[in-house]
């Protein structure tokens, strides 16, 4: 693999310009006009104040970015500290309520505050440029949906150093644990759960309503591009499901404060309800951590593949569909709170109908790239590793859908081994192979592409040495969210944690490149990658500050 | 995918910093290796049944993996542009669309009959000889055997520092018991599951059990042991600190041994009730309450009697452990609700009971020097 053929020089991506994005031509010169004029009027405002007072989508998006990357390596932190206490039997480094307060904030953090808001930011930076739109539709919400979250965040860590400690309940905090049993900081993780709702419901109705509204002339919802239609169903899921993670959040704090019995079945009331209603919000949530991903990868591998997508419109009903279907199949997180047989049955042939449209997604990608003329810069590679190391992970799905047999993995490192399998190279590999695909289009300059190729195979071996071993521990009957285990478990778990530390240790690199490109002049081309096709591609790198400030028209 | 993976690590890692990386994974020291791959094919029909469901789909889930895989890694070597492979354009073709459809249903379908066969046996409760109510403690199992007089707690036999690696760990560490449950071979028993506190989950992966333990519900679940031999499994749901630390361990014994076990039982309980009657002198009551102490009340408290600041609340210095003795034997026997504190009424034998408070009045500097005696604990029991 030389790295030649794969590095787009400067003269191939102006001849590749002048057919690539043809349907979007003419309007071009307007724009780069325009930006020329205005540019001097409309920029960013000078020192701190940019940042706290912005409504420009790019600030916005960058901060949502920058933020979700602390938080990576935050919760990144505690996954390390988890994986230290289980290298070997015993205890060593730290207690068991230390290790539970552990592994519920890595949960947390990583789910609302790495993944969802990379996903926000890549939303706020993209969705404008993609649809042909100056901003966001509604400016002075999104400024207010990100800054809400530093201080949710700071909230919840707060409770860490709070006397009884943090969280320790687990980061789906089932009642009664997390009511009558909590440490008192659960007060403040409630209002902090609360804080990051109203950001993500804010978030989304900007999202929708953009997409809804600021379309450029002749972008008909079945040309939208795929990232963009699967955020927008992301969207409605988000909106649908915040409420009620609020609802629990809020029936919670009102058993522990105000005398009521939702949860406490002494009072009458059933700590079975708490977990139907999570998972009524935790299935839908699991979907709006996966579905902006697959838009990702839908960009990533035709761009590469210089091939159109197989199936555009199956694809959007596909993920049409496993929207509807997160809906109805909640209980399958459940399989042995002693439902009735019925119950299983329902919940377990609607689980496994969802192996139906992600097959459908996951045949389109192959087909995508099958006869196409592929080329594997980072982006693509991290695409790649993700179409491989996400089907694993829907495999083990698919095996955990088959109730009787999940008496048997329910609650164990199979468990782990699964979601992570799906969440770290599914979304976390999505959200990398985003970050390199459009930032020489955010910065204007291309990243350092051989340090990109050695973070994706140092990461690529990380997590498969990390997880890989959790399907076998588990099987062998490991329980999951224990900070000392039997024996006959200790090789695979000193595995797992040697490829925590190389998967960790290797976001350093990311980090260093992302900075270096900011700042290096190595000047991206508007067109930056040969194979790209999109309204984003049609503007200058860097993007101008306001992106489309006259619609351009798609044919 | 996989040659194109070789290929670069080759890039990336020299050869001898590769067989570093390997040496360094493999000469992990462990005294017990195992690397066990796979699930126990256990000891019930249903356990065996789910072991072959689990194989099937696994086996189902190979084949199309190896299908899908097979032809993006034909199309990541063949249809490279540093090939010179050319751009077939290409797209939207209903019949393929709805043959990876219709495909994958098929398999589903006939994927989703057994299953459902199998539920349909694990939910039949019919014809169950022995029922055993299973309670889920923080952190400990109480097994009540409904047909016989039989009542006892099951927690963990590992001792403290085996855990905190001042001794060496032993086989079973971590999934040890002082008490285990005792089955009949061969007999259809059926589990009643419930909790005291928290939601807890009993698993036993030899008999495919696994079911919540939820606080004010009682939930079913059954086996048929079909070979006599010891079974170890754990808590499966998080309940707390001590969620890693409260195994289960089975006997299955002939039923022969098993009877002459129930008589065993029996006539322990005689005695326990008849050592109560003996008079304790402070000595001997310090001895077994410091035992009784370290046992049940050790993992909140903590053996210096401090608790956790804002979780468990301190003994040492308490104003119930100094005051009126009547308060904190109340306290003791019936818990207190709304906190984790447990009733230990149930727990303990007045003889334990009677040593565990008086050591609690007694350690630490405290020093009162009030005896509770066991006879009063009965009483009070009563």
């Amino acid at each position: 693999m030389t790295t030649g053929t794969e590095q787009i020089t400067a003269a191939e991506i102006e001849t590749a310009e002048a057919g690539q994005n043809e349907s979007f031509e003419g309007v071009q010169a307007d724009t780069d006009k325009h930006t020329d004029a205005t540019e001097h009027h409309h920029g960013p405002a000078k020192g701190i104040s940019r940042w706290f007072f912005t409504t420009n989508h790019k600030d916005i998006g960058s901060m949502y970015l920058w933020f979700s990357l602390v938080m990576f390596m935050v919760g990144g932190c505690m996954a390390l500290m988890v994986r230290t206490e289980l290298f070997q039997p015993g205890l060593q480094f730290i207690q068991p309520d230390f290790f539970n307060q552990m592994t519920t904030m890595h949960g947390l953090i990583m789910v609302f505050g790495a993944v969802m808001p990379a996903f926000v930011g890549l939303a706020n930076w993209m969705i404008p440029m993609m649809v042909g739109a100056p901003d966001m539709a509604l400016p002075r919400l999104n400024n207010w949906s990100f800054w809400i979250l530093p201080f949710a965040f700071s909230i919840m860590l707060m409770t860490l150093f709070m006397e009884g400690g943090g969280p320790n309940f687990g980061w789906t905090f089932y009642a009664p644990l997390s009511t009558t049993f909590a440490p008192p900081s659960v007060t403040y993780f409630i209002f902090a759960v609360h804080m990051m709702g109203i950001s993500s419901i804010m978030g989304a109705i900007n999202v929708i309503v953009t997409i809804l509204n600021m379309r450029a002339p002749g972008m008909d919802m079945m040309k939208l591009p795929l990232f963009v239609w699967t955020w927008l169903i992301t969207a409605f899921l988000l909106i649908l499901v915040m409420p009620i993670l609020a609802g629990v959040v809020t029936m919670m704090l009102m058993d522990i404060h105000f005398g009521t019995s939702f949860f406490n079945a002494a009072g009458g009331g059933d700590p079975v309800l708490f977990q139907h209603i999570f998972w009524f919000f935790g299935h839908p949530e699991v979907y709006i951590m996966i579905l902006p991903a697959f838009g990702i990868v839908s960009e990533i591998i035709p761009t590469f593949a210089r091939k159109k997508l197989f199936g555009y419109s199956s694809m959007v009903y596909a993920t049409s569909s496993i929207a509807f279907l997160s809906f109805i199949v909640w209980a399958h997180h459940m399989f042995t709170v002693g439902m009735p047989l019925a119950g299983e049955l329902f919940f377990m042939f609607a689980t496994m109908l969802i192996a139906v449209p992600t097959g459908v997604k996951v045949f389109n990608w192959v087909a995508t790239m099958f006869r196409g003329s592929m080329t594997f810069e980072t982006p693509m590679l991290f695409a790649l590793a993700f179409v491989v190391l996400f089907s694993i992970g829907g495999f083990s799905g698919l095996m955990l859908a088959i109730a009787p047999a999940d008496f048997q993995y329910h609650d164990t490192y199979f468990v782990v081994a699964h979601f992570h399998y799906v969440l770290v190279p599914g979304s976390i590999f999505s959200i990398m192979a985003a970050a390199y695909y459009w930032l020489p289009k955010w910065t204007g300059n291309y990243y350092d592409e051989k340090m990109g190729k050695i973070h994706f195979w140092l990461s690529f071996i990380g997590i498969n040495i990390t997880f890989f071993p959790m399907h076998f521990v588990g099987l062998a009957g490991m329980p999951r969210r224990v900070p000392d285990y039997a024996l006959q478990f200790a090789d695979f778990n000193a595995v797992s944690t040697v490829g925590a530390f190389l998967f960790g240790f290797s976001q350093l690199l990311f980090i260093y490149n992302v900075v270096c490109c900011i700042r290096k002049k190595n000047q991206a081309s508007k067109q930056v990658w040969e194979g790209a096709y999109g309204l984003e591609w049609t503007l200058p790198s860097p993007a101008p500050y306001h992106s489309f400030t006259k619609p351009p028209k798609v044919d | 995918m996989t040659m194109k993976l070789l290929y670069s690590a080759k890039n990336i890692l020299s050869f001898t910093q590769l067989k570093l990386f390997m040496l360094l994974l493999f000469a992990i020291p462990s005294a017990h290796a195992d690397w066990q791959l796979n699930m126990r094919e256990g000891v019930t029909e249903i356990s065996r049944t789910i072991y072959s469901l689990h194989m099937t789909i696994f086996w189902v889930c190979v084949v199309i993996a190896a299908v899908v895989f097979g032809i993006m890694l034909y199309s990541v070597i063949y249809h490279r542009k540093s090939r010179g492979a050319k751009v077939h354009h290409f797209h939207e073709n209903i019949y393929v669309e709805i043959a990876w459809t219709v495909i994958p249903m098929v398999i589903l379908i006939g994927m989703a009959v057994p299953a459902t066969g199998t539920l349909k046996k694990m939910y039949d409760q019919s014809d169950s000889e022995i029922h055993i109510q299973v309670t889920g403690y923080q952190w400990k199992w109480r097994y009540q055997y409904l047909e016989q007089e039989v009542d006892f707690f099951s927690s963990l036999a590992t001792p403290l520092a085996q855990i905190n690696n001042l001794e060496p760990k032993t086989e079973n560490y971590l999934l040890e018991v002082d008490n285990p449950l005792v089955l009949p071979i061969g007999k259809k028993v059926r589990f009643l599951i419930t909790s005291n506190d928290v939601i807890h989950s009993w698993w036993v992966p030899d008999f495919a059990v696994k079911k919540d333990a939820i606080p004010g519900f009682i939930n079913e679940s059954w086996a048929i042991p079909e070979e006599i031999g010891i079974y170890r499994g754990q808590c499966a749901e998080l309940c707390g600190k001590d969620h890693g630390f409260m195994p289960i361990v089975v006997e299955v014994k002939s039923q022969v041994d098993y009877e002459a076990w129930l008589a065993g039982q029996k006539l322990a309980q005689i005695e326990t009730a008849k050592s109560a009657e003996k008079r304790w002198t402070l000595d001997e009551l310090m001895v077994t309450g410091k035992e009784v102490y370290t046992k049940s009340c050790a993992a909140c408290h903590q053996a210096s009697g401090e608790g956790i600041p804002g979780v468990f609340p301190a003994l040492k210095g308490s104003s119930i452990v100094q005051g009126d003795p009547s308060e904190h034997i109340s306290i003791v026997l019936s818990g207190k609700s709304g906190t984790a504190m447990q009733a230990f009424s149930d727990q303990l034998s007045a003889v334990e009971l009677a040593a565990v408070i008086t050591y609690e009045r007694n350690a630490w500097g405290d020093a009162l020097g009030d005896i509770i005696s066991p006879s009063q604990i009965a009483k009070m029991k009563q």
